[in-house]
């Protein structure tokens, strides 16, 4: 990281929401925070704004650090900041926890302020949908009429797709980053077994264990392994660790001596320190419910039909959980319908994770396409 | 492996240009197969106010096409069009690219499954220039033909008269040809003095 052209010290704000809001699902919120950053300037004419959506373990931390955490720097900040790719000098960038997360933004962690207890089970189940709807809200609290970009990687790649669907005229040009129009049966199934992981560990209480004073430590790190070896290549893994012995010698036992467990259960216990099992639980139902063609017999042309954004899609050769095929999935019915679309397949060894890493071409590909757009007109 | 060999072309230098956005009605919507840096698509854009893509393998020119404000589609030609449907362009260009493509016969077969029409610009191998080079025992080196054999992307150079025997037996039925030599256009002798050639076809009825 580059630290001479970080955004520097940035700090979260606060937006408090008491019109209710209609889950998919029908539950309704009566009232909600979302919990945001900013970065660079909003223009007079309000057209140079960027939002940009996390993906499942992510926040609205993306660029920057804090004046008393310095160490605490932002999820993207390779990405954005002043003269990065998205360019903080020319676009005033936005990022937000979604709801329903535990970073901040009102998520099953926060106290129900009906009952005076963390909502825990009784958050709803919340849509990517949902979470565009609030983010909308959240641009017309900051006067956004229309965003020259939303940008996504994986979730966060649904839902920019999503705000070209929900709200065509208020989105200039989407960024579908390492993504999929739908999970697959297989993508399905691997959230399913970290959510069963989750579920059936004792401490999960059916979401209340807040009120136990426990934490289901045990199934999220085994959400988190499972799904941390999903984010990685076969390639990248044996690169990294091979078969590599920590003793140098079998112990014939069950304890870790392969390198790569040591790794896992540390990428397994960091997670579960902090992040909350609901929130896990909402983020991979989210993954599996977002089909933009649930609707449309399952007619992705039809269900782009709605589209007028030009579109970035990007994948990577490695990324195995959401292929390159996945991003022609999502090209496809965006060229039937005649809308501008470019597609870039970058290689690199680092399979799904390489979305969040510094890559020449992948930085060349965005820095190129939002150059463009800094200078369009808003339509 | 780069589709189309990189000359930078700029639309000056490349007489081509002209020649195909003369065909090309306002408003087509055109496929550019080997698009390169995108200038063909920008000049197409710019003269024609076409719906284009194009589809190239080169990471660096990916970078140029957006950079030159066209769409563009990272992908290998020789994989097929799968990404395109039956029909879906008045167009499907492909320009000084036919000579370095290995499936040639399945790619001009996915041009006509893609596109109403098929335009191709390539470097005539009949050109006297060309021949004489042979004649004194050398490949040809040239402005059209810039490399050495050993260098070369070109691995399926033709004349115009080996290009429309191919039609011929492929059942394409060429529409239009435009021979060049530099910016003149060549009438008399066309596969002795035409060093570029393109042509516009579709599928014989």
């Amino acid at each position: 990281m580059n630290a001479s052209n970080s955004i520097g010290i940035v700090s979260a704000k606060n937006a408090q929401f008491d019109t209710p809001l209609v889950f998919r699902s029908g539950a309704v919120l009566p009232r909600y925070e979302l919990v945001y950053e900013t970065y660079g300037k909003l223009n007079a004419a309000k057209s140079n704004a960027i939002l940009i959506c996390h993906a499942l373990s992510g926040h609205h931390h993306v660029a920057g650090y804090y004046a008393d955490q310095p160490e605490n720097i932002g999820w993207w900040d390779n990405m954005v900041g002043p003269g990065k790719p998205v360019n903080t000098d020319k676009f005033f960038v936005i990022g937000l926890n979604n709801l329903g997360g535990c970073h901040g933004s009102t998520g099953p962690s926060s106290i129900d302020p009906s009952t005076g207890q963390p909502y825990g089970a009784s958050f709803p189940v919340i849509t990517v949908e949902d979470w565009v709807e609030s983010q909308a809200r959240l641009a017309d609290l900051l006067g956004i009429r229309q965003f020259a970009a939303v940008i996504g990687g994986s979730l966060g790649g649904m839902q920019a797709l999503q705000w070209s669907l929900a709200f065509p005229e208020r989105v200039r040009n989407v960024f579908a980053i390492a993504a999929a129009p739908r999970l697959t049966a297989q993508n399905i199934a691997f959230n399913d077994v970290a959510r069963s992981a989750i579920l059936t560990d004792p401490d999960f209480h059916g979401g209340n264990f807040y009120r136990h004073n426990v934490v289901p430590t045990r199934g999220l790190r085994l959400a988190r392994m499972l799904g941390h070896i999903t984010y990685l290549s076969d390639d990248a893994m044996a690169d990294k660790f091979g078969r590599e012995l920590r003793h140098g010698q079998f112990n014939y036992g069950y304890e870790i001596e392969f390198e790569i467990e040591s790794y896992l259960r540390h990428q397994g216990d960091k997670f579960a320190s902090y992040f909350d099992a609901n929130t896990y639980l909402l983020m991979t139902k989210a993954l599996d419910y977002f089909d933009p063609a649930h609707d449309f017999d399952g007619d992705l042309n039809r269900a782009f039909a709605r589209a007028t954004a030009n579109f970035l899609v990007i994948s990577f050769t490695t990324d195995w959980r959401f292929s390159p095929q996945r991003s022609r999935e999502i090209v496809q019915p965006l060229l039937h319908n005649r809308l501008n679309v470019s597609y870039a397949e970058i290689t690199s060894a680092h399979g799904h994770d390489s979305f969040l890493l510094e890559h020449p071409h992948y930085f060349d590909v965005v820095r190129a396409y939002l150059d463009n757009v800094a200078d369009e007109p808003s339509t | 492996m780069s589709m189309r060999p990189h000359m930078n072309p700029s639309a000056a230098d490349r007489p081509d240009f002209a020649a195909i956005a003369a065909w090309i009605p306002n408003g087509a919507s055109v496929l550019d197969l080997g698009c390169g840096d995108g200038s063909l698509l920008r000049y197409l854009k710019e003269m024609r106010a076409v719906r284009g893509y194009g589809v190239e393998i080169s990471d660096l020119d990916i970078v140029s096409c957006i950079v030159n404000g066209v769409n563009v589609i990272q992908n290998d030609l020789e994989s097929g069009l799968s990404d395109f449907e039956d029909n879906s362009f008045d167009f499907v260009i492909l320009s000084q690219t036919l000579q370095a493509t290995r499936h040639t016969e399945a790619l001009i077969k996915e041009m006509l499954r893609v596109g109403h029409e098929g335009i191709v610009s390539f470097p005539n191998f009949g050109y006297w220039r060309n021949r004489l080079h042979v004649l004194l025992g050398h490949m040809p080196v040239s402005r059209n033909l810039p490399f050495q054999w050993y260098d070369t992307p070109n691995v399926h150079l033709c004349t115009l008269s080996d290009f429309e025997n191919f039609c011929h037996r492929h059942n394409v039925a060429v529409l239009e040809r435009n021979v060049m030599a530099g910016k003149s256009e060549i009438s008399v002798l066309p596969n002795l003095l035409g060093s570029t050639a393109v042509y516009r076809f579709q599928r014989s009825l």
